[in-house]
């Protein structure tokens, strides 16, 4: 792959990434993906995907993510399963170093995506895989019959509260407004479960722990009252931080780090596109996502047919 | 060399009494991030005949996963002469998982 030059390099391998690779190869770019590890991105967390159009049955995420790559293979997508240390975006051609190989390409559609956002509490990440987790889906089941909690109050927090009051003992929620900003399909099922318990107006303050979590202080964000909560499992869902460390300083970002680009995915450099979670955007769906991937191919495929005029 | 599925009855002698490192891989097959690192503890297997890989499956190895204190998946440790020397959690890639190992 040494002194090839791509047409587009992908950044990313979930679903705006992938789709992003598809159009591009079917417009006959020749394209790469670079991915760490496999496809799917965030999906892969998820056990069942229901608001993903075309799947009245639901779908889990990893095999969405596995389809959305095979889809974009089929059709000459190259796939690079690297992780990338850095990118110079204003190069000509733009240079992406990876672990494995040197990428040159003259687009470069950023699709990195986010992460899990963390409370910012002192032994966070020492109780990781401790009581402390960020995935419910995943991690849920070793807390059959347990006590929990899950600090959040969006989509994520929400299914991952009804998840939890299926198999666990108590479950209490953590919130620090006083109503749920999850979609209204969450509100009702949650209301009724008899083991759930709000503690609205409040936010965690430190974890305790005796080799693995014991439980959390919250306190109220009102009057600064304090509660101990005894518990097995935390799950924190309190949204997601942009992966846009190696775009820094290149591309303009947004106060939150996110990449700035509106819906035609074109960044502030020239040849540079965001596709995905990582984009300004209103919605954050995989249905958005996989949206902004196939904009994106349109808008490379014009900046080439412009840049060799 | 083929990954190795570990239950209560081989535990001991495929991983406590292997001569090699071992690395092993509790798992389940609902868990997207297990199911993402499957593809890599293959080609390591492949790879690195001097690395023994072991998986577990916590829903039918409860006993061997609490245990190993397992509270998420995938939990991966690394065993030398049945101690364990390494240990992380979550999605990693090869060369991260390469690492753990030496």
């Amino acid at each position: 792959m040494s002194d090839k030059i791509y047409d587009v390099a992908v950044v990313g391998g979930g679903p705006a990434g992938y789709t992003a690779a598809l159009y591009a190869t079917r417009a006959g770019l020749d394209t790469v993906l670079i991915e760490k590890l496999s496809p799917g991105g965030q999906m892969t967390e998820t056990a069942q995907i229901d608001n993903y159009p075309g799947f009245p049955e639901g779908v889990d995420g990893f095999t969405l993510g596995a389809n959305m790559q095979q889809g974009a293979v089929r059709f000459g997508a190259e796939t690079l399963n690297a992780e990338v240390l850095s990118l110079n975006l204003t190069a000509s051609p733009k240079q992406i170093k990876t672990d494995t190989a040197d990428i040159h390409a003259k687009t470069v559609i950023l699709a990195t995506g986010a992460t899990h956002r963390h409370l910012g509490v002192e032994n966070e990440q020492a109780l990781v895989g401790r009581g402390l987790g960020y995935c419910a889906a995943c991690d849920g089941m070793f807390f059959r019959g347990k006590t929990v909690a899950v600090v959040g109050g969006g989509n994520s927090a929400a299914a991952d509260a009804l998840y939890l009051s299926r198999i666990c003992k108590k479950v209490y929620v953590i919130h620090r407004r006083d109503t749920l900003r999850a979609t209204k399909i969450y509100h009702e099922p949650l209301m009724q479960a008899q083991n759930v318990a709000f503690k609205w107006n409040s936010r965690v303050v430190e974890l305790l722990a005796e080799g693995k979590l014991t439980g959390a202080v919250i306190e109220s964000v009102g009057d600064g009252a304090r509660e101990t909560l005894a518990l097995d499992g935390l799950f924190i869902s309190i949204g997601r931080t942009p992966a846009t460390d190696l775009v820094k300083g290149q591309v303009a970002l947004d106060e939150a780090g996110y990449v700035v680009a509106d819906e035609t995915t074109r960044t502030s450099l020239g040849g540079v596109f965001a596709v995905g979670d990582v984009r300004t955007k209103a919605l954050r769906q995989i249905v958005t996502a996989t949206a902004d991937g196939a904009v994106a191919a349109h808008f490379a495929e014009e900046y080439l047919t412009q840049a060799c005029k | 060399m083929f990954v190795v599925y570990v239950n209560k009855e081989n535990f001991e002698n495929e991983v406590l009494q292997s001569e090699k490192p071992v690395l092993l891989d509790f798992y389940a097959d609902w868990c997207g991030p297990c199911r993402m690192i499957a593809p890599v503890l293959d080609e390591i297997a492949a790879e690195h005949p001097e690395y023994k890989i072991c998986k577990i499956n916590v829903d039918a190895e409860g006993e061997l996963a609490e245990k190993f204190g397992v509270m998420s998946i995938p939990s991966l440790f690394v065993l030398k002469n049945g101690e364990v020397v390494n240990q992380t959690l979550g999605a990693q890639t090869k060369a991260r998982l390469l690492d753990l190992l030496q």
